[in-house]
């Protein structure tokens, strides 16, 4: 390990965060290859989530029926009794996260999602691909969950990862403090920016939230230098209508800077992974067509935005 | 693609192969009519001379370019002193469900009544075995390892550039001056410098002969053909009298003086891998220049016909597993570096990859030598060829197969004059034999291991005592010495086969193409070459790294297991353990997934055997190299080794190449690469990293742009090879219900090309099996 990376690894040794998954070869999340950093823990309750795993700030089982052997290992191995054949996902009161039930699982069916790193382990990850990043001018996302609700562990991985001279992103609701999110941005050198609608009381029925303060950060945000991609997840019968579309264009239009707009259509994946966690069923959507995309990516554009939709996401 | 390359692709794709017998007839006439009269290598020259005298001379309605092996396409020759089929083995191959040959019972009976009767006992084959020590044979049938020369003769081998510069009559003079200086008085190898000299030289003359042939044909079709098909001929004709005995005017001359060369070669004896171009856009371009590229892409369309013409030589019993294939493994290098040094790419290398893009057939393999130094462009053009899902090109570190070659000791002109060839093979062009000479079966050695040097599948002890073990670090070395057991019994065969070869089978047409034969007056079978390296392959390195990642932590760390029950279990192929086996198979750092513990592993594993091999002497007055691939010889030995301390069952596939155990890699192809590149690449002759995208991954130009980057960063880690399938699962599970239907499906196996529903379905399965890269 060189020392120039030994002592920005030193540096961060304080501060950790809870961080569920580090993913890598992420081409979606920013310019080139990527790897993804999914901090654990959003203000959000989107139901279209798809990373469902994401929105407790803390650890958490999964469990996938699919892969279990029922082999009974989980429960001999917890040592506070509490999952049981009867109680298949631990009761919150009793469990510890002591993760023995994961370490005697066979198969994987058992896993613990959600690990409190330190910024060296944050970085250490990350540095590992750092010779695709070069080649194709990728780097680290920041994503989540929501990054600004772990703000100073956030500005601390920033820090590290731009010392290393790695290009780096934040993926954020906005719904955070300006301070952190100006902070945060001054060290980004892309922002990924979630709007979901414009409606406040439709945007607090379908996100828990009301939007005014993420609309105020945007705006505060296209007064900077900042480098912001605007990403919209397209989710159909809440703001795929002429009538929500044409709201964002307008709001999108009026910043004091024009921001490439993406277009991201709703998926299903996040279903399979709520069961994983044992939530409650979420409401479904309708997958849309690629004909209806580029029909609300036309409404958009009629705004003079620069609208990207992915080819078959 | 013009209506003539439409009809002849069409016609090449339904050909069936069958088995002629014609060759095999030929030559027992030969060899009873002049058998004792000549010398050895006067003799081969002599008997090859005989078969471009007497063979049918075939040439196709259309074709632009002509000759072929048989009597007619896919019509493939047999080589009964080197393997003399018996009647079942022809039986087999008449009816076996995969890659069969039909046997017409015209052709078996020439076997009954000449073939068999001359050359039993007297084929190659039969003479190694009766000399091949006890270990040797017992180490072969446990699925050790294999031996290439057990049915086919070394090759090995690609052309450079002096056909086009010289022509045979070049060669000629030079076996002229090299007679001249020929010292009797002082030199006591003169005289058998002399016999090869003048068996190379009837070899030249034979080709020559065998082109005329074709002239004269030519021009008598050309009295009954319609006026435009007449002017063809007679330009065919007059093209078959200049070369290859001259050197080329034109690019229609370049690809028909190779081609003869070619089937020269693979006439002459059945050597590994057919035989190769070498730098083709290189060597075209000079005859590029002033041609019409329409009329060189169809050229070029007709040449690759030619190809799919030709499939192997039928190969029976374990040479079929390691390789069951059609493919003859003649690869054309696209791109890559020039003789000085510099970016070898050129409008023929892009004309290339739009031809191998149009004519999506099996034969010739084709990849790309990518440097740093060729541009962006090339390479996305390749990626673009890739994305189709054929299964090629695939892609090679040009930097890293230079700084191999010079490793091994080559200088660097002769290296930079390189590239791969079969299925990934390093080696200088024209100056080399680097002869594969058998697939190594690492997992295979861990199994005897554990049983103290006794094959649990037949109970017979082969391998050494290790004694019993303790600690992990005892476990390590008790495989580590029995790997070099079993390479020094390998080693010793080798050193027989070879001898064998260099005396009984020597090969003077492809001597004259191979610098120094010539000058040495030594065939290329003996030494001649100036390089001549000797390759072992191992294979299962994936396997073979999570077994010990295994054993270390479930055994020797956790302790969840003892090394006797584990070994039971394994016995028992896990009968009643499946929360074991799952522990194993979920539970072990493995390698591929950029753990750095596992991949220590991965490096150690790759020492031992690097350790045993490398640097060796081989009985050619070259080396012994490694190289890491496995063709399909994984699944082969797989099927002979038990159930794994990694989990897997017995009989199953061990990794293939040195891609990690088939769907254990959870990390991406980021990480995949990041593992495969803590290999010491350099120190190998090729590697092979196989990855699978499905079309998602790939789509839109930022698909291109991705597999450009991995390609590109995987290379400056100085790794040797990659090659990507572009297709779902769901595709090849659709495929293996409904073969008819996707018959022109082509994967990437190993090193090659092949036809899916081709395939055995064990390894269908695994192609499956192998982890689908998918973004989300």
């Amino acid at each position: 390990m060189s020392t120039a990376l030994r002592s920005v690894l030193n540096k961060g040794q304080e501060v950790r965060g809870w961080i569920f998954n580090v993913q890598r070869f992420c081409g979606d999340d920013g310019p080139g290859i990527r790897t993804s950093v999914f901090f654990k823990g959003c203000p959000l309750r989107c139901t279209w989530c798809h990373n469902p795993e994401s929105q407790l700030p803390k650890a958490q089982f999964s469990y996938d029926q699919e892969r279990c052997l029922a082999c009974n290992s989980c429960f001999e191995a917890c040592p506070e009794q509490a999952i049981s054949p009867e109680a298949l996902f631990p009761k919150e009161s009793i469990c510890t996260l002591c993760g023995s039930c994961t370490d005697a699982c066979p198969t994987g069916a058992r896993q613990m999602l959600g690990q409190s790193l330190t910024v060296d382990d944050v970085l250490a990850e990350a540095m590992r691909d750092r010779e695709f990043y070069e080649e194709s001018g990728g780097g680290v996302t920041f994503t989540g969950g929501e990054p600004l609700s772990q703000a100073p562990f956030l500005i601390a991985c920033l820090s590290a990862c731009r010392e290393m001279g790695l290009h780096t992103a934040i993926d954020t609701s906005g719904h955070g403090h300006w301070k952190d999110l100006e902070a945060a941005a001054n060290l980004s050198d892309l922002v990924l920016y979630d709007v979901k609608g414009i409606d406040e009381e439709r945007h607090k029925a379908m996100t828990g939230v009301s939007n005014r303060r993420i609309l105020r950060n945007l705006y505060r945000l296209s007064a900077t230098d900042a480098s912001v991609w605007i990403r919209i997840p397209l989710i159909p019968g809440y703001n795929d209508d002429q009538k929500s579309l044409t709201a964002l264009g307008c709001v999108l239009n009026d910043l004091p800077r024009r921001f490439p707009v993406w277009l991201l259509p709703y998926h299903e994946l996040g279903r399979h992974k709520r069961n994983l966690i044992g939530s409650d069923e979420a409401p479904r959507f309708e997958t849309p067509s690629r004909e209806h995309v580029a029909e609300c990516a036309d409404v958009l554009r009629a705004y003079g935005l620069d609208v990207l939709t992915k080819g078959n996401l | 693609m013009t209506d003539r390359v439409k009809a002849l692709r069409a016609r090449s794709l339904d050909a069936l192969p069958s088995i002629s017998a014609e060759r095999a007839r030929l030559l027992t006439e030969f060899y009873k009519e002049e058998d004792g009269k000549h010398s050895v290598p006067v003799m081969r020259a002599m008997a090859f001379r005989y078969l471009c005298e007497k063979k049918a001379i075939y040439i196709g309605e259309d074709e632009l370019i002509v000759g072929e092996r048989g009597p007619a396409p896919k019509a493939t020759p047999t080589f009964p002193e080197l393997t003399c089929h018996s009647l079942e083995d022809l039986d087999i191959l008449n009816t076996r469900e995969k890659t069969s040959y039909a046997v017409p019972p015209s052709e078996r009976r020439i076997y009954e009544r000449e073939v068999i009767p001359y050359w039993r006992g007297r084929s190659m084959r039969d003479r190694l075995f009766k000399i091949l020590p006890d270990d040797w044979k017992e180490a072969y049938d446990a699925g050790i390892f294999t031996e290439f020369m057990e049915q086919r003769a070394p090759g090995h081998t690609v052309a450079d550039g002096k056909i086009y510069r010289k022509g045979l009559n070049g060669f000629r003079q030079d076996i002229a001056i090299a007679l001249e200086r020929l010292d009797y008085a002082n030199d006591p190898k003169a005289v058998d410098k002399r016999e090869q000299l003048v068996a190379m030289d009837i070899a030249a003359d034979a080709c020559i002969l065998f082109a005329h042939r074709h002239a004269e044909l030519a021009r008598k079709m050309a009295k009954r053909a319609t006026p435009e098909r007449r002017h063809e001929l007679e330009r065919i004709a007059e093209i078959c009298e200049w070369v290859p005995a001259n050197p080329p005017n034109d690019f229609w001359e370049a690809l028909q003086a190779y081609w003869f060369c070619h089937l020269a070669v693979i006439t002459e004896l059945n050597g590994w891998d057919a035989f190769s171009p070498g730098r083709l856009d290189q060597h075209l371009y000079p005859f590029y220049r002033w041609y019409d590229r329409d009329e060189a892409k169809e050229l070029l369309e007709c040449f690759w016909v030619k190809f799919n013409n030709h499939p192997a030589p039928p190969k029976v019993g374990v040479t079929a597993a390691e390789s069951g294939t059609y493919t003859d493994f003649a690869n054309i290098n696209i791109g890559g570096l020039t003789h000085d040094g510099q970016d070898g790419v050129n409008e023929v290398s892009y004309l290339l990859l739009e031809v191998v893009e149009e004519m999506h057939i099996l034969q010739p393999s084709n990849n790309v030598q990518l440097s740093r130094q060729n541009p962006d462009t090339f390479v996305k053009a390749a990626c673009r060829v890739i994305r189709k899902g054929y299964g090629f090109p695939s892609v090679f570190n040009a930097d890293a197969v230079v700084q191999e070659l010079l490793r091994q000791g080559k200088s660097v002109e002769d290296a930079r004059d390189g590239g791969t060839s079969g299925c990934v093979e390093a080696g200088t062009f024209g100056k080399e034999a680097y002869i594969l000479t058998g697939y190594f079966n690492l997992p295979k050695v861990l199994e005897i291991t554990l049983n103290d040097g006794v094959d649990p599948r037949t109970g017979k002890r082969i391998g050494l005592p290790t004694g019993p073990v303790i600690s992990f670090d005892d476990l390590f070395d008790a495989w580590k010495r029995q790997v070099r057991h079993f390479v020094d019994i390998k080693m010793r065969g080798n050193g027989l086969i070879e001898r064998m070869y260099a005396k009984y089978a020597p090969a003077p047409f492809l001597s004259l193409l191979t610098d120094d034969c010539i000058a040495k007056g030594l065939d290329y079978n003996a030494g001649g070459a100036r390089y001549n390296t000797s390759y072992i392959q191992g294979v299962g390195i994936g396997t073979i790294t999570d077994c010990f990642s295994a054993l270390r932590k479930h055994v020797f760390d956790d302790k969840a297991v003892t090394l006797a029950d584990l070994t039971a279990a394994l016995a028992d192929d896990f009968q009643g353990k499946d929360v074991l086996r799952a522990r194993l198979w979920n539970k072990t750092p493995r390698y591929g997934n950029d753990d750095d513990a596992a991949d220590d592993l991965m490096k150690q594993c790759f020492e031992a055997f690097f350790e045993a091999v490398d640097g060796r002497p081989n009985g050619r007055g070259g080396e012994y190299h490694i190289d890491m691939l496995p063709t399909t010889c994984h699944v082969y030995f797989g099927s002979v080794t038990g159930a794994t301390p990694d989990g897997r069952r017995a009989w199953e596939p061990v990794s293939e190449g040195i891609s990690p155990v088939q769907g254990v890699d959870q990390k991406g192809p980021t990480a995949v690469m990041m593992s495969a590149g803590k290999m010491d690449h350099l120190r190998t002759g090729g590697t092979l990293l196989n990855m699978k995208f499905t079309p998602g991954v790939l789509a839109c130009e930022e698909g291109i742009d991705r597999l450009t980057h991995l390609i590109r960063a995987y290379f400056r880690m100085n790794a040797h090879h990659v090659q990507f399938n572009v297709v779902d699962a769901e595709t090849l599970r659709e495929a293996q219900k409904d073969p008819e239907a996707h018959r022109g499906l082509i994967v990437r196996v190993a090193g090659y090309s092949d036809y899916f529903c081709d395939l055995g379905q064990a390894l269908q399965n695994e192609i499956i099996a192998r982890t689908e890269h998918e973004t989300v």
